[in-house]
């Protein structure tokens, strides 16, 4: 059974819709990239598969035992995130917020994840230090730690290298195909960066006035591709 | 020099001031605690214009001849903070003209109020008092103390409770929401209790003054320390401190209560810019 299915969904703001029909399912072990054109609604889908915004019509079902508050997710940054006062190590540890209920503090079981995870995630030199002082890949890095404490099975990334300069960009997707290849993550990322998109992923989800769902190597021989790239020229 | 310990020391023997001081301690622990979050989630000016809803709620008290002023107040203050939390989300309706309009529009009714309802021989002096504090604090019934001791042990325990819950809300709402913490419950949670806040420390430092009770401390401890959990101990700490220096001066010096502890809290901030500079 598939992780994610995704089935008649439309999704737009206050009852407008930008994309209708739109049906596609992401299996355990995937690595789904989702494109488009800016305002075609990508954002806005993953905010609908997270649960925050209800879709217009259809829905969004999570499948083989996964709970909808088990997604990992990786957001884009806050201005309010740039001046917080917080420590690496507190902010991993909120990743482990839905295993706790209403119990009001962290036990044994969740402060182990979180090393677990800042060691994963190389940062332990840097666990006691100020989350403001990082570099943006630093930054990041700390986020992944977090959603991988949120799930041990999906991540969902909204543009990881947004603002990274171009070593970090790299390593940032060496990450997150390690994560997919070794430790069998399902990964989905919203990317405008569609020649990494095209580099890693496995299956592409095109959205946009062509919708395109598919693996890699048919959606490099469609329309919608044709369509995105004119764009870019132009 | 003698001379001031000796007032001081014959002041404290009365009970008033003993309350006063155990009060305003206990209200300077919890305005801070929770103004970290109202920092940094960029609601320190619905602190602000609560504050003026709590000014004309006192106004309507006042007229209405009440004995105990704080429930009426409280309750008022807290449908106002409700109903700017819901503004504020609301995107069709710019949450920060909402604030304005129903802070300023309070704070004008309430003085219309206590003009056309006067209550007692000196206007000009109630006033004031309700907007700077003056000696209010100083001057509480004993209901008054109990409720206010009672009230601020609730405020530090919620926030003890929830300490792990309001960091995640307060450094990523929508992360928090989808990993399943009820955020929008949280929110509310946040905005009652400021406005239980605000309640409290009007009778310290007075309803103009609130917001610097909240936030200078809490701006003081970020200076200097980089873990959330320092920050907010911290930042308590100082305000504890702060309270009972400024109402322990005020005393000595007979001034204004209010004012004179926002003046050490402004005081200690410049000290913490400073070492927060000297530190890099």
């Amino acid at each position: 059974m598939a992780l994610l299915t995704c089935e008649h969904v439309s999704l737009g703001y206050e009852g407008t819709p930008i994309v209708r029909d739109l049906n596609f399912s992401v299996e355990a072990g995937d690595y789904l990239c989702i494109v488009g054109e800016n305002g075609s609604g990508k954002s806005t889908l993953m905010k609908t598969i997270l649960g925050l915004t209800p879709p217009l019509e259809g829905r969004i079902a999570t499948g083989d035992g996964l709970r909808q508050t088990e997604i990992g997710y990786l957001p884009q940054q806050t201005p309010v995130q740039r001046d917080f006062p917080a420590s690496v190590r507190e902010i991993v540890l909120s990743g482990c917020q839905n295993r706790m209920g209403l119990r009001p503090f962290y036990g044994k079981a969740e402060k182990a994840l979180a090393e677990e995870n800042i060691r994963r995630m190389g940062l332990e030199t840097l666990a006691d230090r100020c989350y403001r002082e990082l570099s943006g890949g630093q930054q990041q890095r700390v986020l992944l730690a977090r959603a991988l404490c949120a799930t041990r099975r999906i991540l969902l990334l909204d543009e990881p290298v947004a603002g990274l300069d171009p070593r970090v960009t790299a390593e940032m997707y060496r990450l997150i195909d390690d994560l997919n290849k070794k430790d069998g993550i399902t990964i989905i990322m919203i990317s405008h960066d569609l020649s990494a998109a095209l580099q890693y992923a496995d299956k592409v989800l095109h959205i946009g006035h062509t919708v395109f769902f598919g693996a890699k190597e048919a959606y490099l021989k469609s329309e919608a591709l044709s369509g995105l790239t004119k764009e870019a020229a132009e | 020099m003698s001379a001031l310990f000796e007032k001081l020391a014959a002041s404290l023997e009365f009970p008033f001031v003993q309350y006063a001081l155990i009060v305003g301690m206990l209200i300077a622990l919890c305005s801070s605690l929770f103004g970290v979050t109202l920092v940094l989630k960029r609601f320190s000016f619905i602190g602000d214009g609560l504050s003026h809803v709590a000014f004309g709620a006192m106004a309507i008290a006042t007229v209405l001849k009440f004995t105990n002023e704080m429930p009426l107040v409280l309750l008022l203050t807290i449908i106002c903070a409700i109903l700017l939390l819901r503004t504020g989300q609301n995107t069709r309706i710019r949450g920060d003209a909402a604030v304005a309009m129903i802070s300023v529009g309070a704070l004008a009714l309430g003085y219309l109020l206590m003009n056309i309802f006067p209550t007692s021989g000196n206007l000009s002096g109630d006033v004031c008092s309700t907007l700077f504090g003056a000696f209010s604090i100083l001057t509480l019934s004993q209901t008054e103390v109990w409720l206010s001791v009672g009230l601020s042990l609730l405020v530090v325990g919620l926030f003890v409770f929830f300490y792990h819950k309001i960091f995640a809300v307060t450094f990523d709402e929508n992360f928090a929401r989808a990993t399943g913490v009820n955020a929008g419950a949280y929110n509310l949670l946040i905005a009652v209790i400021i406005a239980v806040i605000i309640v409290l420390a009007m009778n310290l430092v007075g309803s103009l003054l609130i917001s610097a009770l909240v936030i200078f401390p809490a701006l003081s401890a970020m200076r200097v320390y980089k873990s959330f959990l320092s920050v907010t101990v911290c930042s308590a700490v100082v305000s504890v401190v702060c309270a009972v220096l400024g109402m322990l001066a005020a005393i000595v010096a007979d001034t204004p209560v209010g004012s004179t502890i926002v003046a050490v809290d402004i005081a200690v901030f410049l000290i913490f810019v400073l070492a927060g500079k000297l530190k890099k």
